[in-house]
């Protein structure tokens, strides 16, 4: 007979395989997927973990869309290292769409009132300060009223997809749009440059990896970081050394708030060139599960964001390819999710044969 | 007059699945357990039942169907926060997103396919009545089945053995576990009873209350099943009318928008998702308020091997 036994001390040699073995599993349910759907599990698995990769225009695409995914995962990171349980990063996502693509869409009617080297500057801090503004909610009814942060953060991811939806519906469509929901397209001047030519690929991915070398060093190169996530994992301690756990809520929310209207401002001043009511694909949703298998750490999420980044690329290649719907992309991200918390059982036990 | 009984009865029927839902999870709270899964096995169930009900045309099966769903996907929760000791919130949030992901996945050959409109149980005798009759009764008989199961609910907890003990269990599962009780099988039990409930509230959401299917058609209402709880301080009798507030608040919508009130739509639908931090920060505000009803264990995972 199977039994867990705890261990001393969690195993890091197990925390760190653990994403390796939950990858391995979420691949194997994949290509038996296929084969229950009629598909060569071969092919399948090439559109998701090969194409993505192979050539350079591929690769540009890859760093693309795991750029929000890792700018939303190390914000999630802080948080869930906090026991901060913000999961409304969708929202702030979409409120710094909003807020940036607002600057933005400003700027493109009223061309010449401000100097066109300072637009872009200007969309990304419109962007975090939107979505630092939205998370600031969230912290505000948590530290004041108690009030849940699961529940209120994710409730105010549905308020912002209707604010969004009322302003490309109503005030901010474009006249010339043929009624389509969507805003002008944005001046030249106030979108983010390109990183490499004949790609969309733009300097947010070096902004991104900016944040996350600055978000290692808040976590473990500074007394800050040190108390916030002692306040996570011993709150007693904390409070018994002193360590105020409404700044560590504050500055959790308010980082990752930040850091997920930073992605959506990218989003929408970067690839879009516009706002539409589908801004993100679940982006901040998909950024729970980068987080957890990055470990929470800042360079694990760069990996892991790159990982689930294939997977959303191949969900958008399995409709041409294998003619399966791209939603196949939710089924992988939540079956990684959940072999991952089956695995991390090794971190903090031992598996023992025999009765104890 | 006829607005007014036509507005009673749209609350009744827009309450009835969150408060299906949101019994099934008081009773998996109060063994200690909270589920953040209760969107994706809505999602999950409301695509089983669709599919069941559009190929064999028969609601029962549907709502069966959505009950096994849901307690298919609660096993799967329960077995890994239960045994394997996976913190509660990762693990529930992971069932919402894979919940949200394969229904989706499942659902896509569903888009666009039609239910005939399921006709309303008249009551015999009280359906003619003038006000009341339109208003409470004709309704689908899950509606009054809402009722029936709050009152069950109440019996169970509070006047059977069995209520106790999953309160023990709930409460100290140390001291239930020394009595003898078997506190992991039951807390599986509880956790699949509740996902059996939150997959018959997702069949009656895509079989009776819309009924179509689209991706995501939950919108939420898992999640306010789960501040239900906490907003109904763990009590049945508060679960159902605060499920009857909230369907209210939903149907307000249509109400204003009939009486020529010109406020944007996504004004309007933002209300229940506005309502429901509202009223998360009332009950809240007193913690006090809180510790004394919660379920002492709740959210913490029990090892009975030491």
């Amino acid at each position: 007979m199977l039994r867990l036994e705890a261990r001393q001390t969690a195993s890091r040699l197990m925390s760190a395989l653990s994403p390796v073995i939950a990858v391995a599993i979420t691949v194997l349910v994949a290509a038996a997927l296929f084969v229950a759907l009629g598909r060569d599990p071969v092919r399948g698995l090439a559109v998701f973990l090969v194409e993505p990769l192979a050539n350079r225009y591929a690769l540009t695409e890859l760093a693309l869309k795991a750029t929000p995914l890792v700018l939303c995962a190390i914000g999630l990171s802080l948080c869930f290292r906090a026991n901060v349980w913000n999961i409304g990063a969708e929202g702030q996502f979409l409120l710094g769409a909003i807020a940036g693509g607002g600057v933005a869409l400003w700027a493109t009617v009223n061309v010449g009132v401000l100097p066109r080297p300072a637009l872009v500057p200007l969309v990304l801090v419109a962007g975090m300060l939107g979505g630092a503004g939205w998370a600031a909610i969230t912290a505000l009814l948590r530290d004041r009223f108690n009030a849940n942060e699961i529940l209120v953060s994710l409730m105010l991811v549905y308020v912002a997809q209707l604010l969004l939806s009322y302003l490309v519906f109503g005030p901010w469509k474009d006249p010339q749009g043929y009624n389509f929901p969507q805003t002008r397209s944005f001046d030249a001047a106030a979108m983010l440059p390109l990183l490499v030519p004949q790609s969309r690929l733009h300097v947010g991915a070096l902004i991104a990896l900016a944040l996350v070398a600055a978000t290692w060093v808040l976590m473990f190169r500074t007394f800050a970081g040190f108390q916030l996530q002692v306040g996570g994992v011993a709150p007693l301690a904390a409070r018994y050394a002193g360590f105020p756990a409404r700044r560590a809520l504050w500055s959790a929310m308010l980082l990752s708030g930040g850091f997920a209207g930073l992605a959506g401002a990218m989003e929408a001043a970067g690839p879009l060139g516009q706002l539409t009511p589908n801004v993100s694909t679940g982006y901040g949703f998909t950024a729970i599960i980068v987080a957890f298998v990055g470990r929470l750490h800042p360079v694990g999420c760069v990996l892991s964001g790159l990982l689930l980044s294939m997977f959303v690329i191949g969900g958008e290649l399995s409709q041409s390819r294998l003619g399966l719907p791209s939603a196949l992309t939710g089924v992988f991200e939540g079956l990684l999710l959940f072999s991952l918390l089956a695995c991390d059982t090794l971190v903090h036990y031992r598996v023992r044969f025999g009765r104890g | 007059m006829d607005q007014t009984a036509l507005l009673i009865a749209a609350t009744l029927s827009a309450g009835t699945p969150l408060a299906i839902a949101a019994l099934g999870l008081l009773i998996n709270e109060k063994a200690g357990v909270v589920n953040l899964g209760a969107e994706g096995m809505m999602l999950i169930a409301a695509v089983a039942g669709f599919a069941t009900a559009y190929h064999t045309g028969s609601d029962l099966l549907a709502f069966g169907a959505g009950a096994l769903a849901g307690a298919a996907a609660a096993a799967v929760f329960g077995g890994l926060v239960i045994w394997l000791n996976a913190n509660q919130y990762a693990s529930g949030l992971a069932l919402s997103l894979f919940g949200a992901g394969l229904s989706a996945f499942v659902g896509i050959g569903y888009v666009g396919k039609k239910l005939a409109e399921r006709s309303a149980f008249s009551v015999p005798g009280l359906a003619d009545i003038p006000f009341a009759g339109p208003a409470l009764f004709r309704h689908h008989p899950m509606v009054y089945g809402a009722v029936a199961l709050t009152v069950a609910t109440i019996w169970f907890l509070y006047r059977t053995r069995a209520g106790l003990v999953l309160r023990a269990v709930g409460e100290s599962p140390e001291s239930a576990h020394a009595l003898g009780y078997p506190v992991r099988p039951i807390r599986l039990a509880a956790v699949m009873f509740g996902g059996a409930l939150c997959g018959v509230s997702g069949a009656y959401l895509s079989v009776v209350h819309a009924p179509l299917w689209v991706e995501g058609m939950v919108a939420g209402r898992g999640w306010i099943a789960l501040a239900l709880t906490t907003f109904a301080t763990w009590r049945p009798a508060r679960v159902l009318l605060g499920a009857y507030l909230f369907g209210g608040v939903t149907m307000l919508q249509l109400h204003l928008q009939g009486q020529g009130v010109q406020i944007e739509s996504q004004f309007m639908s933002m209300l229940p998702y506005l309502a429901t931090i509202v009223v998360l920060v009332l009950i809240s505000r007193n913690p006090v308020w809180i510790r004394v009803n919660m379920p002492a264990s709740l959210g913490k995972s029990f090892d009975p091997g030491g």
